[in-house]
């Protein structure tokens, strides 16, 4: 058992637990992006732009991540079919890191939009009497502030997303959680392998909370 | 671009399911509760006995993937020979008691983190007087600070609520009925994925909402402001009333 754990088994639970990463990892970044710019439409918007990115995190609160994986999984195949005009297979690992993207930004979003707000407003006005355009001020003045205030709340979602991923495994990604279903098919000794997968969950979630208490106390130097 | 004749088909298949669903998710709550109380006292307990082995099983709970410990209990105990010979076998042979103990187990972290936050939040002073008038430790827990504790933690626990009711859709994953898996159903059936899971999502959406509704209501009349001024209105009309 011990070889055939050292030649395939374990490695194929390893090379799950990197796709685990990778999709966090690719997930995180392009949520983190649509999150910004609703949190920014939430603060600065107009009231109907508003109203939508309001209605969007309502909704995204309100049903369950899965039913938005399969939506985008299953609907997002019909769609392109339907728009190209011939059969469309979407990858999983696309299909996969959009519904998390578009799951994180919901809730990322009502995130930065309360820290944008904490940022003090003498900030932006100062740089307006500076003469620097809006989008440097943005930029370059209250994004910088409002990034201490937005860090626990998005580390937290952001450990969040990465159990998320195990959802993955429904549309057939070969995730960690796929891989130990796909090993333990093999070895017969299911549980076994659930418990090596969630000491690998484990292992990643605590690495990443520890990462995140690293850079919360960094980006608390020098306030009191 | 949307069929509307296959989501109004799908629609009275998809309410069969949630059914299955609310169970699930009464049941989930209750049981989780039942193990968060005790973990959280022990959560803040002094002793490094309890406290070591609430803190150790939150945190193992809260790191691992729901959706693990999901398998692990429906697909997982069944590897050992001794579970399945036992008189539990057929509760952990059946998908429905899998989800209700992992699910249970994995609220149960999250509710208990919560309750350990508000008992701490109750002022010591008001266990100490409670002691100082003779109330047993049990009667201080039970009449003062677990009504207080209680009315403190409600906002949190309502999200755990909600979490709760979206996270039976994990069910569908070890071959449930529940919403997620009459929609899943429906799909094969119907070969129409985007209008069933949108049916389904907006079915859930209406679930969450209602109850976030109600439950925010529930708040506001629990709320110690609301009392205080409820105290103060009735105190207000007795005046006006001694004085007519």
């Amino acid at each position: 058992m011990t070889l055939a754990w050292l030649s395939g088994y374990g490695l194929q639970l390893l090379y799950g637990a990197g796709v685990t990463l990778s999709v966090a990892a690719v997930a995180l970044l392009f949520g983190t992006a649509f999150g910004l710019s609703l949190g920014a439409l939430k603060t600065y918007g107009s009231r109907p732009f508003r109203y939508v990115a309001e209605a969007y995190t309502a909704i995204v609160r309100g049903v369950p991540d899965l039913i938005v994986i399969y939506l985008i999984y299953f609907g997002g195949t019909i769609a392109l079919t339907r728009l190209t005009g011939h059969y469309v297979d979407i990858n999983g690992f696309a299909a996969g890191v959009a519904a998390l993207a578009f799951i994180f930004a919901a809730y990322a979003s009502d995130i930065f939009r309360s820290a944008i707000r904490q940022v003090p407003r003498g900030q932006s006005e100062a740089a307006h009497a500076l003469g620097l355009p809006r989008s440097v001020t943005f930029f370059k003045v209250v994004l910088p502030l409002a990034w201490r205030i937005a860090l626990p709340g998005f580390g937290n979602l952001s450990i969040i997303l990465i159990k998320q991923t195990s959802l993955i495994s429904v549309i057939g990604l070969e995730e960690l959680l796929r891989a130990s279903a796909v090993v333990s098919g093999a070895t017969r000794e299911p549980f076994f392998v659930y418990a090596v997968a969630a000491l690998l969950y484990l292992a990643i979630t605590s690495t990443a909370s520890w990462g995140l208490h690293r850079a919360r106390i960094r980006s608390n130097r020098g306030f009191a | 671009m949307l069929d509307l004749q296959i989501m109004a088909e799908a629609f009275p298949n998809l309410l069969q399911g949630v059914g299955l669903t609310g169970r699930l998710a009464i049941l989930i709550l209750i049981f989780g509760m039942v193990i968060a109380i005790p973990l959280a006292y022990a959560r803040n307990a002094h002793s490094a006995w309890l406290h070591g082995p609430a803190s150790a099983y939150i945190f193992v709970i809260r790191g691992v993937p729901s959706l693990l410990q999901v398998f692990l209990v429906y697909y997982g105990l069944g590897q050992f020979e001794f579970i399945r010979s036992s008189a539990l076998w057929p509760i952990f042979r059946d998908p429905f008691w899998c989800v209700i103990i992992a699910l249970g187990l994995n609220s149960a972290a999250y509710t208990a983190e919560i309750i350990a936050g508000a008992l701490r939040l109750v002022p010591k002073g008001l266990n100490e007087a409670a002691r100082a008038l003779g109330l047993s430790w049990f009667q201080t827990q039970r009449k003062i600070i677990i009504p207080l504790a209680a009315r403190l933690a409600l906002p949190a626990y309502e999200n755990e609520i909600i979490l709760t009711v979206k996270a039976t859709s994990l069910a569908s994953t070890i071959t449930l009925l529940d919403l997620t898996g009459a929609a899943r159903l429906e799909v094969s059936n119907t070969f129409a994925p985007y209008e069933v899971f949108l049916t389904a999502g907006a079915i859930y959406f209406c679930i969450t909402t209602t109850l976030s509704w109600l439950l925010r209501k529930l708040e506001q009349r629990l709320s110690i402001e609301n009392r205080g001024v409820a105290q103060k209105a009735r105190e207000l009309r007795l005046g006006a009333a001694a004085h007519a």
